[in-house]
Protein backbone atom coordinates (compact mmCIF):
# COMPACT_ATOMS: atom_id res chain seq x y z
CA UNK A 1 0.00 0.00 0.00
CA UNK A 2 1.63 3.19 -1.23
CA UNK A 3 0.19 5.45 1.48
CA UNK A 4 1.56 3.25 4.23
CA UNK A 5 4.98 3.10 2.54
CA UNK A 6 4.99 6.89 2.30
CA UNK A 7 3.91 7.34 5.89
CA UNK A 8 6.42 4.85 7.23
CA UNK A 9 9.34 6.28 5.21
CA UNK A 10 8.71 9.92 6.06
CA UNK A 11 7.77 9.28 9.68
CA UNK A 12 11.09 7.51 10.23
CA UNK A 13 12.86 10.21 8.26
CA UNK A 14 11.32 12.90 10.45
CA UNK A 15 13.25 11.56 13.43
CA UNK A 16 16.65 11.89 11.74
CA UNK A 17 15.96 14.95 9.62
CA UNK A 18 19.16 16.80 10.43
CA UNK A 19 21.12 19.09 8.21
CA UNK A 20 18.44 21.17 6.59
CA UNK A 21 16.91 18.63 4.29
CA UNK A 22 19.43 17.79 1.59
CA UNK A 23 20.94 15.12 3.83
CA UNK A 24 17.60 13.31 3.59
CA UNK A 25 17.86 12.77 -0.18
CA UNK A 26 19.58 9.37 0.12
CA UNK A 27 16.74 8.12 2.33
CA UNK A 28 14.12 9.32 -0.15
CA UNK A 29 16.09 7.90 -3.09
CA UNK A 30 16.45 4.46 -1.57
CA UNK A 31 12.78 4.32 -0.56
CA UNK A 32 11.67 5.50 -4.01
CA UNK A 33 13.64 2.79 -5.76
CA UNK A 34 12.79 0.10 -3.22
CA UNK A 35 9.04 0.73 -3.47
CA UNK A 36 9.15 1.76 -7.14
CA UNK A 37 7.51 5.15 -6.54
CA UNK A 38 9.14 6.95 -9.48
CA UNK A 39 12.16 7.18 -11.75
CA UNK A 40 15.41 8.79 -10.62
CA UNK A 41 14.91 11.72 -13.01
CA UNK A 42 11.44 12.40 -11.70
CA UNK A 43 12.82 12.29 -8.17
CA UNK A 44 15.49 14.86 -9.06
CA UNK A 45 12.75 17.11 -10.45
CA UNK A 46 10.78 16.77 -7.21
CA UNK A 47 13.85 17.75 -5.15
CA UNK A 48 14.37 20.72 -7.48
CA UNK A 49 10.77 21.84 -6.98
CA UNK A 50 11.20 21.39 -3.22
CA UNK A 51 14.22 23.69 -3.33
CA UNK A 52 12.21 26.35 -5.14
CA UNK A 53 9.43 26.44 -2.52
CA UNK A 54 9.30 28.10 0.87
CA UNK A 55 9.45 25.80 3.88
CA UNK A 56 11.85 23.07 4.94
CA UNK A 57 13.33 21.18 2.00
CA UNK A 58 12.88 17.74 3.57
CA UNK A 59 9.16 18.34 4.17
CA UNK A 60 8.70 19.90 0.73
CA UNK A 61 10.37 16.89 -0.88
CA UNK A 62 8.15 14.56 1.11
CA UNK A 63 5.03 16.43 -0.04
CA UNK A 64 6.09 16.33 -3.70
CA UNK A 65 7.22 12.72 -3.63
CA UNK A 66 3.96 11.81 -1.90
CA UNK A 67 1.94 13.70 -4.48
CA UNK A 68 3.86 12.19 -7.34
CA UNK A 69 3.43 8.66 -5.95
CA UNK A 70 -0.17 8.78 -4.73
CA UNK A 71 -1.83 12.10 -5.57
CA UNK A 72 -3.25 14.58 -3.05
CA UNK A 73 -3.75 11.98 -0.31
CA UNK A 74 -0.11 10.96 -0.74
CA UNK A 75 0.94 14.59 -0.30
CA UNK A 76 -1.14 14.99 2.87
CA UNK A 77 0.02 11.69 4.41
CA UNK A 78 3.67 12.49 3.66
CA UNK A 79 3.44 15.99 5.14
CA UNK A 80 1.79 14.68 8.32
CA UNK A 81 4.36 11.90 8.57
CA UNK A 82 7.18 14.47 8.44
CA UNK A 83 5.56 16.87 10.91
CA UNK A 84 4.59 14.33 13.59
CA UNK A 85 8.16 13.49 14.68
CA UNK A 86 8.95 17.22 15.03
CA UNK A 87 5.95 17.70 17.30
CA UNK A 88 6.66 14.57 19.34
CA UNK A 89 10.36 15.40 19.72
CA UNK A 90 9.87 19.07 20.54
CA UNK A 91 7.27 18.33 23.22
CA UNK A 92 9.27 15.56 24.84
CA UNK A 93 12.61 17.32 24.57
CA UNK A 94 11.17 20.64 25.81
CA UNK A 95 10.35 19.00 29.12
CA UNK A 96 13.98 18.37 29.98
CA UNK A 97 15.84 20.56 27.54
CA UNK A 98 18.03 22.20 30.17
CA UNK A 99 19.20 18.76 31.18
CA UNK A 100 20.34 17.72 27.71
CA UNK A 101 21.43 21.11 26.36
CA UNK A 102 25.22 21.23 26.74
CA UNK A 103 25.23 17.70 28.15
CA UNK A 104 28.53 16.06 27.17
CA UNK A 105 26.76 12.97 25.86
CA UNK A 106 24.46 14.88 23.52
CA UNK A 107 27.35 17.02 22.35
CA UNK A 108 29.37 13.87 21.68
CA UNK A 109 26.53 12.36 19.67
CA UNK A 110 26.31 15.47 17.52
CA UNK A 111 30.09 15.55 17.21
CA UNK A 112 29.82 12.27 15.28
CA UNK A 113 26.44 12.78 13.63
CA UNK A 114 27.34 16.14 12.06
CA UNK A 115 30.19 14.78 9.89
CA UNK A 116 27.94 11.83 8.97
CA UNK A 117 25.26 14.24 7.83
CA UNK A 118 27.96 15.83 5.67
CA UNK A 119 28.72 12.37 4.23
CA UNK A 120 25.02 11.93 3.50
CA UNK A 121 24.91 15.14 1.50
CA UNK A 122 28.11 14.32 -0.42
CA UNK A 123 26.68 10.88 -1.10
CA UNK A 124 23.47 12.49 -2.38
CA UNK A 125 25.47 14.70 -4.76
CA UNK A 126 27.44 11.71 -6.11
CA UNK A 127 24.32 9.58 -6.57
CA UNK A 128 22.41 12.36 -8.26
CA UNK A 129 25.37 13.08 -10.50
CA UNK A 130 25.39 9.41 -11.51
CA UNK A 131 21.66 9.18 -12.22
CA UNK A 132 21.79 12.40 -14.21
CA UNK A 133 24.92 11.33 -16.09
CA UNK A 134 26.91 14.39 -15.01
CA UNK A 135 30.07 12.45 -14.26
CA UNK A 136 30.13 10.71 -17.65
CA UNK A 137 32.86 12.15 -19.82
CA UNK A 138 31.26 12.15 -23.20
CA UNK A 139 32.02 14.85 -25.72
CA UNK A 140 28.77 16.32 -26.91
CA UNK A 141 27.26 19.78 -26.83
CA UNK A 142 24.86 18.79 -24.09
CA UNK A 143 27.35 17.10 -21.75
CA UNK A 144 29.90 19.89 -22.04
CA UNK A 145 27.37 22.69 -21.61
CA UNK A 146 25.90 20.88 -18.61
CA UNK A 147 29.31 20.65 -16.94
CA UNK A 148 29.63 24.36 -17.65
CA UNK A 149 26.22 25.05 -16.04
CA UNK A 150 27.26 22.93 -13.07
CA UNK A 151 30.42 25.01 -12.62
CA UNK A 152 28.58 28.30 -13.08
CA UNK A 153 25.93 27.27 -10.54
CA UNK A 154 28.60 26.43 -7.97
CA UNK A 155 30.35 29.72 -8.69
CA UNK A 156 27.11 31.70 -8.24
CA UNK A 157 26.40 29.93 -4.93
CA UNK A 158 29.87 29.93 -3.40
CA UNK A 159 31.47 33.10 -4.73
CA UNK A 160 28.60 35.39 -5.68
CA UNK A 161 26.54 34.05 -2.75
CA UNK A 162 23.31 34.14 -4.69
CA UNK A 163 20.15 32.78 -3.21
CA UNK A 164 19.81 29.16 -4.44
CA UNK A 165 16.27 29.83 -5.63
CA UNK A 166 17.50 32.42 -8.14
CA UNK A 167 20.24 30.07 -9.28
CA UNK A 168 17.62 27.37 -9.95
CA UNK A 169 15.37 29.79 -11.85
CA UNK A 170 18.21 31.18 -13.98
CA UNK A 171 19.43 27.69 -14.71
CA UNK A 172 15.94 26.78 -15.88
CA UNK A 173 15.93 29.74 -18.26
CA UNK A 174 19.35 28.73 -19.59
CA UNK A 175 18.07 25.19 -20.11
CA UNK A 176 15.05 26.43 -22.04
CA UNK A 177 17.29 28.54 -24.25
CA UNK A 178 19.88 25.82 -24.86
CA UNK A 179 18.03 22.53 -25.09
CA UNK A 180 14.57 23.12 -26.53
CA UNK B 1 -13.63 27.49 26.23
CA UNK B 2 -14.38 30.35 23.87
CA UNK B 3 -11.33 32.15 25.20
CA UNK B 4 -9.14 29.18 24.42
CA UNK B 5 -10.55 28.89 20.92
CA UNK B 6 -9.69 32.52 20.26
CA UNK B 7 -6.17 32.03 21.54
CA UNK B 8 -5.68 28.97 19.36
CA UNK B 9 -6.92 30.88 16.34
CA UNK B 10 -4.48 33.70 17.13
CA UNK B 11 -1.63 31.18 17.34
CA UNK B 12 -2.67 29.66 14.04
CA UNK B 13 -2.97 33.02 12.30
CA UNK B 14 0.36 34.34 13.63
CA UNK B 15 2.30 31.40 12.24
CA UNK B 16 0.21 31.27 9.09
CA UNK B 17 1.29 34.86 8.31
CA UNK B 18 4.99 34.24 8.96
CA UNK B 19 5.23 30.96 7.10
CA UNK B 20 5.56 32.07 3.44
CA UNK B 21 8.70 34.04 4.37
CA UNK B 22 10.55 30.84 5.00
CA UNK B 23 11.93 30.36 1.50
CA UNK B 24 14.40 27.51 1.64
CA UNK B 25 14.33 27.02 5.39
CA UNK B 26 13.30 28.45 8.67
CA UNK B 27 16.12 30.82 9.55
CA UNK B 28 14.51 33.74 7.75
CA UNK B 29 11.56 33.33 10.10
CA UNK B 30 13.48 33.68 13.34
CA UNK B 31 13.49 37.49 13.57
CA UNK B 32 9.82 37.59 12.54
CA UNK B 33 8.79 34.98 15.09
CA UNK B 34 10.67 36.87 17.77
CA UNK B 35 8.92 40.11 16.85
CA UNK B 36 5.43 38.61 16.75
CA UNK B 37 5.62 36.31 19.76
CA UNK B 38 7.79 38.34 22.08
CA UNK B 39 7.40 42.03 21.18
CA UNK B 40 3.86 42.23 19.82
CA UNK B 41 1.88 39.47 21.50
CA UNK B 42 4.09 39.15 24.60
CA UNK B 43 3.34 35.44 24.74
CA UNK B 44 6.90 34.53 25.69
CA UNK B 45 9.84 36.34 27.29
CA UNK B 46 13.15 36.99 25.56
CA UNK B 47 14.81 34.25 27.59
CA UNK B 48 12.11 31.83 26.48
CA UNK B 49 12.75 32.82 22.88
CA UNK B 50 16.47 32.07 23.16
CA UNK B 51 15.62 28.65 24.53
CA UNK B 52 13.06 28.12 21.75
CA UNK B 53 15.62 28.69 19.03
CA UNK B 54 18.36 26.70 20.73
CA UNK B 55 16.01 23.75 21.01
CA UNK B 56 14.57 24.11 17.52
CA UNK B 57 18.03 23.84 16.08
CA UNK B 58 18.95 20.76 18.08
CA UNK B 59 15.86 18.70 17.34
CA UNK B 60 15.61 17.16 13.84
CA UNK B 61 13.27 18.88 11.41
CA UNK B 62 12.86 22.40 10.09
CA UNK B 63 13.65 25.27 12.44
CA UNK B 64 10.35 26.99 11.59
CA UNK B 65 8.21 23.94 12.37
CA UNK B 66 10.15 23.13 15.52
CA UNK B 67 9.92 26.64 16.94
CA UNK B 68 6.21 26.76 16.10
CA UNK B 69 5.66 23.48 17.95
CA UNK B 70 7.66 24.69 20.94
CA UNK B 71 6.01 28.11 21.17
CA UNK B 72 2.51 26.68 20.65
CA UNK B 73 3.20 24.11 23.37
CA UNK B 74 4.37 26.82 25.78
CA UNK B 75 1.26 28.90 25.21
CA UNK B 76 -1.51 26.30 25.08
CA UNK B 77 -0.10 22.81 25.57
CA UNK B 78 -0.40 20.07 23.00
CA UNK B 79 -3.36 21.72 21.28
CA UNK B 80 -1.27 24.86 20.94
CA UNK B 81 1.62 22.90 19.46
CA UNK B 82 -0.62 21.22 16.89
CA UNK B 83 -2.29 24.53 16.00
CA UNK B 84 1.01 26.36 15.57
CA UNK B 85 2.46 23.58 13.40
CA UNK B 86 -0.69 23.57 11.27
CA UNK B 87 -0.42 27.33 10.89
CA UNK B 88 3.22 27.32 9.91
CA UNK B 89 2.87 24.35 7.55
CA UNK B 90 -0.37 25.02 5.71
CA UNK B 91 0.79 27.92 3.48
CA UNK B 92 3.97 26.16 2.40
CA UNK B 93 2.06 22.91 1.91
CA UNK B 94 -0.34 24.67 -0.45
CA UNK B 95 2.46 26.45 -2.32
CA UNK B 96 4.43 23.22 -2.73
CA UNK B 97 1.33 21.36 -3.85
CA UNK B 98 0.53 24.10 -6.39
CA UNK B 99 4.05 23.83 -7.78
CA UNK B 100 3.72 20.06 -7.99
CA UNK B 101 0.33 20.33 -9.70
CA UNK B 102 1.65 22.78 -12.28
CA UNK B 103 4.68 20.58 -12.91
CA UNK B 104 2.47 17.62 -13.74
CA UNK B 105 0.10 19.83 -15.70
CA UNK B 106 2.79 21.04 -18.11
CA UNK B 107 4.75 17.80 -17.91
CA UNK B 108 6.15 16.69 -21.25
CA UNK B 109 6.23 20.20 -22.66
CA UNK B 110 9.56 20.52 -24.51
CA UNK B 111 10.41 23.89 -22.94
CA UNK B 112 9.85 22.59 -19.41
CA UNK B 113 11.79 19.40 -20.15
CA UNK B 114 14.66 21.53 -21.44
CA UNK B 115 14.56 23.74 -18.34
CA UNK B 116 14.79 20.69 -16.10
CA UNK B 117 17.76 19.23 -18.00
CA UNK B 118 19.67 22.25 -16.74
CA UNK B 119 17.95 22.48 -13.33
CA UNK B 120 18.86 18.87 -12.47
CA UNK B 121 22.52 19.75 -12.85
CA UNK B 122 22.10 22.92 -10.79
CA UNK B 123 20.45 20.90 -8.03
CA UNK B 124 23.57 18.74 -7.82
CA UNK B 125 25.61 21.94 -7.46
CA UNK B 126 23.26 23.10 -4.69
CA UNK B 127 23.59 19.79 -2.86
CA UNK B 128 27.37 20.06 -3.09
CA UNK B 129 27.13 23.62 -1.81
CA UNK B 130 25.02 22.37 1.09
CA UNK B 131 27.70 19.78 1.86
CA UNK B 132 30.44 22.44 1.89
CA UNK B 133 28.41 24.72 4.16
CA UNK B 134 27.66 21.94 6.62
CA UNK B 135 31.22 20.64 6.52
CA UNK B 136 32.38 24.04 7.77
CA UNK B 137 30.54 23.52 11.04
CA UNK B 138 30.79 19.73 11.21
CA UNK B 139 34.47 19.18 10.49
CA UNK B 140 36.30 20.59 13.48
CA UNK B 141 39.28 18.23 13.73
CA UNK B 142 40.94 15.13 12.24
CA UNK B 143 38.45 12.71 13.78
CA UNK B 144 35.41 14.46 12.31
CA UNK B 145 37.19 14.62 8.94
CA UNK B 146 37.86 10.89 9.12
CA UNK B 147 34.23 10.15 10.05
CA UNK B 148 32.99 12.18 7.09
CA UNK B 149 35.39 10.49 4.66
CA UNK B 150 34.53 7.01 5.91
CA UNK B 151 30.83 7.81 5.85
CA UNK B 152 30.57 8.34 2.10
CA UNK B 153 31.61 4.83 0.95
CA UNK B 154 29.74 3.29 3.90
CA UNK B 155 26.51 4.82 2.58
CA UNK B 156 26.81 2.78 -0.61
CA UNK B 157 26.23 -0.33 1.53
CA UNK B 158 24.44 0.73 4.71
CA UNK B 159 21.06 2.45 5.02
CA UNK B 160 21.27 6.11 6.17
CA UNK B 161 19.07 5.39 9.22
CA UNK B 162 21.56 2.82 10.44
CA UNK B 163 24.54 5.06 9.67
CA UNK B 164 23.09 7.92 11.75
CA UNK B 165 22.09 5.54 14.54
CA UNK B 166 25.58 3.98 14.68
CA UNK B 167 27.02 7.51 14.61
CA UNK B 168 25.03 8.43 17.71
CA UNK B 169 26.21 5.27 19.46
CA UNK B 170 29.84 5.97 18.57
CA UNK B 171 29.36 9.45 20.02
CA UNK B 172 28.17 8.01 23.31
CA UNK B 173 31.11 5.60 23.40
CA UNK B 174 33.45 8.51 22.63
CA UNK B 175 32.43 10.31 25.83
CA UNK B 176 34.20 7.58 27.74
CA UNK B 177 37.48 8.04 25.89
CA UNK B 178 37.77 11.61 24.75
CA UNK B 179 37.40 14.56 27.06
CA UNK B 180 34.95 17.08 25.60
CA UNK B 181 36.42 17.74 22.18
CA UNK B 182 33.01 18.76 20.94
CA UNK B 183 32.91 22.46 21.62
CA UNK B 184 35.30 23.60 18.95
CA UNK B 185 35.56 27.16 17.71
CA UNK B 186 32.70 26.39 15.36
CA UNK B 187 30.14 25.60 17.99
CA UNK B 188 29.14 29.22 18.35
CA UNK B 189 27.57 29.02 14.92
CA UNK B 190 24.67 27.10 16.35
CA UNK B 191 23.64 30.04 18.43
CA UNK B 192 20.54 31.73 17.17
CA UNK B 193 21.97 35.28 17.10
CA UNK B 194 24.60 34.27 14.61
CA UNK B 195 22.33 32.02 12.60
CA UNK B 196 19.62 34.59 12.02
CA UNK B 197 22.05 37.26 10.88
CA UNK B 198 24.03 35.10 8.53
CA UNK B 199 22.30 34.81 5.14
CA UNK B 200 24.10 31.52 4.47
CA UNK B 201 22.04 29.86 7.14
CA UNK B 202 18.74 30.66 5.49
CA UNK B 203 19.15 27.60 3.34
CA UNK B 204 19.61 25.12 6.10
CA UNK B 205 16.48 24.58 8.04
CA UNK B 206 17.90 22.38 10.75
CA UNK B 207 20.64 23.59 12.97
CA UNK B 208 23.03 20.72 12.92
Amino acid sequence: MVLWELFYTFFMMGFVSFGGGYAMIPIITSAASEYGWMSAERLTDMIALAGMSPGPIATNSAILVGYSAAGISGAIISALAMLLPSIILVITVAAFFNMIHHSPMVEAMFYVIRPLVTSLIIFAAIRFGLTNHLWILKVSFQSISLLFIFGLSLFALLKLRWNPIYVILLSGLAGTALYS
Amino acid sequence: MKEQGRKLFQIFWTFFKISPVSFGGGYAMIPLIEKEINEKKKWLTRDDMTEVFALSQTVPGGVGVNSAAFIGHRISGIKGALTAVAGVSLPTFLIVLALGLSYFFVQGHPKLEAAFVSIRVTIIAIILYAAIKIAKTAIVDKITFFIMTAGVPALFFIHPFIVIFIGGLIGIVLTFFKKRPYTGANSKQYKQEDASKNPDNYMWGAGI
